[in-house]
C-alpha cells in the first residue's frame, strides 16, 4: 500500500524534471543569443572588450552611444525595409487571394498542375533565381529601384499566401455563395463583397508571414540595391564596418540589431497564435 | 445550354483572377531558370567581352574537371546532412515538451518563435560574434568551464568554422521543424496513448510505436523544406564566413554568387544554377514519392 503512492511520485517528479529541464533549455537555446546582443549593444566598448567577459555590466559600462551613433541614417533603412515589406505584402495580398479563390471554388483545367507547380517554386533557393532576375532588372532598368525588389517579394510569399488562403476559402460553407449568386451577384462582385471580408483573419495571418519574410530577405536586396540610402535593414546591418577591417564595431551591429528587429519581435509578441498557424497550415496543406 | 454558359463565364473568371499571381511566378521563377538553362550552353564572361557565344556543353564539362565545385558540392552535403539531422532532433524534442502542459506555455512557444521571425543575415552576424576568437562568449565560458586554456579560434579553423556554421543553422531553423512536428502530435488522439500504456508499454515503446509512424508525414515534409532551405543557403554563410577559410566553407550558392559577381562569369553561373537546381528537383522527387507512400495527400485532400 505505501509503495504505490511513492513510486508514483518518484515517476511524477522524475518527469517533472525532465520536461523542465527541456522548457529551460528550450527558453535559454532560442533567446540567448538575442539576449546576448541587448547587453553587447548597452556596454561601453571598454567592457565589451574586457576579459573575461563581463556579464554584469556596472553602472560606468553601461551606454547607450551605440544606439545614438547609428543616427537618422538608420531610420532611412528602417522605412525602407517598412516600405517594401509592406507594399510587397499588399500585392501579395491582392494578387494571392482571387488566385486561392479559384484553386480553391473555379473549376479550371490544369488546377492540379498549377497547384504543384506552386507547391515545388517554393522550395526554390533564392540562389538560383538571382542570376536571371539580374538580367531582367538590368534589362527594365530597374537597379536601385524599389520595383526590383518588391516584385520578388511578392512571389516569393505567393505560394504560402495561395497555399494558405486557399485552404480556408475551402473550408467556407458553400450555401453562402450559392444564395449570393441566386441574389445576383457575380463572381466578382461575390468574392469582393462577401468572401473576403469573412477571410480577414487568415489575410492577417498570411499577411504577418508575407511581412516577415520580405523583411528579412538579403540576397536580391545585396544584389540589386547598391545605393547607400537605398538599402534594406539585412543589408545595412551586415555592412556597418569600423575603421579597419580588422576593427570590427560589435557595439554599434548589436545596437542596429535590436533596433533593426524589434518590428519583427513585437508581431511575434503579438500574434504569435496566428504566426504559428500560417507556418503549420502553409507547410501541412503544402 | 444556361448552366454551360455560366460554367464558361465561370471558368473565364477563373483564369482572369489567377493570371496576374501565374505572371509573377513565371517571372520570378520559371524565367529565371529557363534562362540559366538556356545560357547554360553558352560562354559569357570576361574572355567573351561579356558576349554570349555558343559553347555547347563546354561549360558542363568544365564543371566536371572544377575541383573547386566539388569541394563546394561536398561542403554543401556536409552542412546539409548534419544540420538537419541535428535540427530533426532538437526539433522532435522541443515540439514534445511544447506538447506538454505546463505553467508558462505561451511564453515558451513565443521564445521558440524568436529565431525562426530574426532575419539569417543579421543573426548570423551576431553569432559570428558570439564565437569571436578574442572576445567571444564561448569562449569565455569554454574557458571558465576548465574547456579550454586559450582563446581558440572559431571561423578562423575549417572543421570549427563548419561546425559554427551549422550551431548558428540548428539555432535558427529548429523552431520551424518543432512547430510542424507540433502541429502533428496535437493531431494523434491521447486514447491511443492510453491503450498501449495499458497493454503495459513504457513512455519510450509508445514514442516508437506510435508518434514516429504517426508522425512520419510531417517529418518529410519538415525534412523536405529544410533540404530545399539548407541546400540553398546563403546568407548565414556569407555574413559568417563568407565561405572560409580558404573555400572550407564555401557552399554551392556561394560559389555561384562569387562565379557570377566577382568573376562575371555568366555562362559557368548559369550551368552551376542548373546543375544545382537538377539535383534539388530530383531529392523533391524522392521525398514526394515517400510522402505519398506514407498516405498522406500533397495538397491535404482526398
Amino acid at each position: 500500500m505505501t509503495t504505490m503512492p511513492t513510486t508514483f511520485l518518484k515517476s511524477l517528479n522524475w518527469k517533472k524534471v525532465l520536461l523542465w529541464t527541456g522548457v529551460i533549455f528550450l527558453v535559454l537555446f532560442c533567446l540567448a543569443p538575442l539576449l546576448w546582443q541587448v547587453l553587447t549593444s548597452l556596454k561601453t566598448n571598454d567592457a565589451i572588450a574586457k576579459l573575461p567577459t563581463v556579464y554584469f555590466p556596472n553602472s560606468q559600462q553601461l551606454t547607450l552611444d551605440h544606439y545614438l551613433i547609428l543616427g537618422g541614417k538608420f531610420l532611412r533603412y528602417m522605412l525602407n525595409s517598412a516600405f517594401v515589406s509592406f507594399t510587397s505584402t499588399l500585392i501579395c495580398l491582392a494578387v494571392g487571394a482571387p488566385a486561392a479563390y479559384t484553386l480553391a471554388r473555379l473549376k479550371i483545367p490544369g488546377e492540379q498542375i498549377i497547384l504543384a507547380c506552386v507547391l515545388v517554386v517554393s522550395l526554390f533557393p533564392y540562389v538560383l533565381l538571382f542570376l536571371g532576375l539580374l538580367e531582367l532588372v538590368k534589362f527594365f532598368g530597374l537597379g536601385n529601384n524599389y520595383l526590383s525588389l518588391i516584385i520578388p517579394y511578392t512571389a516569393i510569399n505567393l505560394p504560402l499566401t495561395i497555399l494558405v488562403l486557399r485552404s480556408f476559402f475551402q473550408q467556407l460553407p458553400k450555401d453562402l455563395e450559392d444564395s449570393a449568386r441566386i441574389d445576383g451577384y457575380n463572381t466578382l462582385q461575390m468574392l469582393l463583397q462577401i468572401v473576403l471580408p469573412m477571410t480577414i483573419p487568415a489575410l492577417v495571418t498570411t499577411g504577418i508571414l508575407a511581412f516577415i519574410f520580405a523583411w528579412n530577405e538579403f540576397i536580391f536586396a545585396l544584389t540589386f540595391i547598391t545605393r547607400d540610402t537605398l538599402q534594406t535593414i539585412p543589408i545595412a546591418i551586415s555592412k556597418i564596418g569600423g575603421a579597419s577591417a580588422f576593427e570590427i564595431p560589435y557595439g554599434p551591429i548589436a545596437a542596429a540589431t535590436i533596433l533593426g528587429t524589434l518590428p519583427l519581435v513585437i508581431l511575434v509578441l503579438i500574434f504569435q497564435q496566428r504566426i504559428v498557424q500560417g507556418i503549420t497550415a502553409g507547410a501541412v496543406k503544402g | 445550354m444556361e448552366t454551360d454558359t455560366i460554367r464558361r463565364r465561370e471558368k473565364q473568371t477563373g483564369w482572369l483572377l489567377i493570371a496576374p499571381a501565374l505572371l509573377i511566378l513565371a517571372f520570378v521563377f520559371l524565367y529565371p531558370i529557363g534562362r540559366a538553362f538556356w545560357l547554360s550552353l553558352f560562354t559569357q564572361n570576361l574572355g567573351t567581352q561579356l558576349e554570349p557565344v555558343f559553347s555547347g556543353f563546354n561549360n558542363y564539362a568544365r564543371m566536371f574537371g572544377d575541383g573547386r565545385f566539388w569541394y563546394s558540392l561536398w561542403n554543401t552535403s556536409v552542412f546539409t546532412t548534419i544540420s538537419i539531422s541535428l535540427e530533426l532532433v532538437f526539433g522532435m524534442t522541443f515540439a514534445l515538451v511544447l506538447n506538454q502542459a505546463f505553467w508558462g506555455r505561451g511564453f515558451a512557444r513565443t521564445a521558440a518563435l524568436i529565431p525562426w521571425a530574426l532575419p539569417t543575415a543579421v543573426m548570423g552576424l551576431a553569432w559570428a560574434w558570439i564565437f569571436n576568437d578574442q572576445y567571444g562568449v564561448v569562449n569565455d565560458l569554454l574557458f571558465r568551464l576548465g574547456i579550454i586554456n586559450e582563446a581558440i579560434t572559431w571561423l578562423g579553423e575549417p572543421t570549427r568554422a563548419m561546425f559554427s556554421l551549422v550551431v548558428a543553422d540548428v539555432w535558427k531553423t529548429t523552431p520551424f521543424i518543432a512547430l510542424i512536428l507540433l502541429a502533428g502530435l496535437q493531431s494523434i488522439s491521447s486514447d491511443l496513448y492510453e491503450a498501449h500504456a495499458i497493454d503495459g508499454a513504457t513512455p519510450i515503446q509508445s514514442f516508437r510505436q506510435i508518434t514516429l509512424p504517426l508522425l512520419a508525414p510531417q517529418i518529410l515534409i519538415a525534412l523536405l523544406f529544410r533540404f530545399a532551405q539548407s541546400f540553398g543557403v546563403f546568407d548565414l554563410i556569407q555574413v559568417m564566413t563568407g565561405g572560409g577559410p580558404a573555400g572550407s566553407t564555401e557552399m554551392v550558392s556561394i560559389y555561384i554568387y562569387a562565379t557570377v559577381r566577382r568573376y562575371l562569369d555568366f555562362g559557368y553561373g548559369a550551368a552551376l544554377v542548373t546543375v544545382t537546381f537538377l539535383l534539388l528537383i530530383i531529392a523533391v522527387a524522392i521525398a514526394a514519392f515517400f510522402l505519398s507512400k506514407s498516405r498522406i495527400n500533397i495538397s491535404g485532400e482526398r
